[in-house]
């Protein structure tokens, strides 16, 4: 039996008035502006736009700051918003060679032609905290070379590629992809709707999963071939306007990671490559990403399917953090009756439990 | 129009203040903000697939001689792709269109390429320059 719970309606409005006010804490502290989130908490933003499968840096950093820097709430926020426009249409793929490169490294070649490009990165720092920024104060400005880094980057890969040591992209180049916003995900999923799935997937699920590759389970033996982070151009083709206009331009984090392969009856041993990429400045995730993309390549590669990341299903069921954070969190909801059900049934059962034991010592005193 | 697409919205306003006598157009259809799914390329140069959307702002407008313009901004602002669209059609006129491209175009052409050129010359800062220490003996 149903019965509706009524009567919370005071308790939530009560409740919307506390979390505003939590939201805002200390009135004595200084209102956080939209601006400065976007601004001076640019990985959050990338974050929250990756996983929220929407580049806004506005609306991202709205979201954060509405949702007191809860980024899967912020994700969650931005993907209710998307349901709210209509789109336009799909770009032409963008083409990561041509980037305005602001970070470029290979862990393969040290030499390469447009060199290693270190841009702004947390790698070579302490990781100790500075104090100085307790303080606000003034930024000297970056150094500045006499020339600018290459307009256009060879990809890695491409070099392999001239000696044919590397496996190529077999898809069709011009097939439309796939598209989970508008049909369910099935399986076997196509190479196209996997990396859909990881690039909007959590990032702390997909580095999970990528690490447990390292850890042995799948293991791939992969390189960070390259890793390049920087603006692309968006081009669009209207139907109306019958040509490829530019719109704008994104900030992308593009991995390529260059895994052995020791070859099959089909296929020479050759180098194979898993790919990531993600909005915004986003390496951990784009390298966990190529990492578990090559991992979900095994079935049509031949290898043996052994290990979770491998594992299509179990992957790209549970990599969506505003559906599982969805799942968990509905259990919050009011199961009152269900309980009720649960309850009584236990009690059955415990009474039941508690007969059958009466009976043997009956039976023995027969 | 990817020059427009890429202009500060004062830029735009400050051109269309500037012109005499100021254009009229009507609007054929109203900024209207939606999406634009990106693609990018499996390896990044294989098979196409979704990557995410983004925000875009589009609008097509008419000059009192006929000349449409169209607009597709990255983003939300509606002021500024209605601008764009009108500018997009007097750039199409001839009244317009030459002193236009010498002035607001080439303009903000060399301010968004100065731009670029100032985010790679920082980045080109960060090259490392490796150099190979050789043991003696």
């Amino acid at each position: 039996m149903y019965v509706a719970v009524k009567g919370g309606e005071r308790a939530i409005a009560a409740s919307h008035a506390v979390l505003a006010e939590t939201r805002r804490g200390d009135p004595a502290v200084p209102e956080l502006g939209v601006d400065q989130i976007e601004q001076q908490l640019g990985h959050a933003v990338d974050r929250v736009m990756a996983e929220g499968a929407l580049y806004d840096r506005t609306l991202a950093a709205l979201a954060i700051k509405q949702a007191q820097g809860d980024l899967q709430e912020a994700a969650f926020l931005l993907r209710a918003y998307r349901t709210t426009l209509p789109r336009f249409c799909a770009s032409v793929p963008i083409d990561t060679a041509r980037m305005t490169i602001a970070r470029r490294i290979s862990a393969t070649y040290k030499d390469l032609p447009g060199g290693q490009i270190l841009g702004p990165t947390y790698d070579y720092t302490h990781r100790l905290l500075d104090a100085a920024l307790l303080e606000a104060g003034e930024v000297p400005p970056a150094p500045r070379a006499p020339e600018p880094a290459d307009a256009a980057m060879p990809r890695v890969t491409a070099l392999l590629d001239q000696e044919g040591l590397i496996r190529r992209e077999t898809g069709d180049r011009d097939a439309e992809p796939p598209d989970l916003t508008r049909a369910p995900l099935t399986f076997p999923a196509p190479r196209a709707l996997r990396l859909q799935n990881l690039a909007r997937g959590d990032e702390g699920f997909v580095l999970a999963m990528g690490y447990s590759t390292q850890r042995g389970y799948g293991g791939t033996h992969p390189f960070a071939g390259e890793i390049r982070y920087g603006t692309v151009a968006v081009e669009i083709a209207p139907e109306e306007l019958g040509f490829a206009i530019e719109i704008g331009d994104i900030a992308v984090t593009e991995c390529q990671m260059i895994n052995q392969f020791a070859g099959s009856r089909t296929e020479p041993p050759q180098f194979t490559r898993g790919y990531g990429l993600a909005f915004g400045h986003s390496e951990r995730k784009a390298m966990g990403m190529a990492l578990v993309d090559r991992a979900l390549m095994s079935r049509e590669l031949g290898e043996d399917v052994t290990a979770p990341a491998q594992d299509e299903e179990f992957v790209l069921s549970h990599s969506d953090n505003v559906e599982a954070s969805g799942f968990v969190q509905h259990l919050k909801l009011p199961h009152y009756v269900d309980f009720q059900s649960e309850l009584e049934l236990i009690r059955r059962l415990r009474q039941e439990a508690e007969a059958r034991l009466a009976e043997p010592s009956r039976e023995a005193a027969e | 129009m990817a020059v427009l697409a890429r202009a500060d919205r004062a830029a735009l306003e400050a051109a269309l203040a500037g012109l005499d006598p100021p254009p009229s157009w009507t609007v054929l259809r109203a900024p209207e903000t939606g999406m634009v799914m990106v693609r990018g390329r499996a390896g990044g140069d294989g098979a196409a697939f979704n990557l995410g959307e983004m925000t875009v702002t589009r609008c097509a407008v008419s000059l009192a001689c006929g000349t449409i313009g169209h607009a597709y901004v990255a983003g939300r602002d509606a002021r500024k792709t209605e601008l764009a669209a009108v500018l997009d059609a007097l750039l199409q006129t001839e009244a317009h269109g030459p002193s236009l491209r010498a002035g607001l175009i080439a303009e903000q052409a060399a301010r968004q390429q100065a731009r670029r050129q100032d985010a790679l010359r920082r980045a080109a800062a960060t090259r490392v320059d490796f150099f190979s220490m050789v043991r003696m003996g």
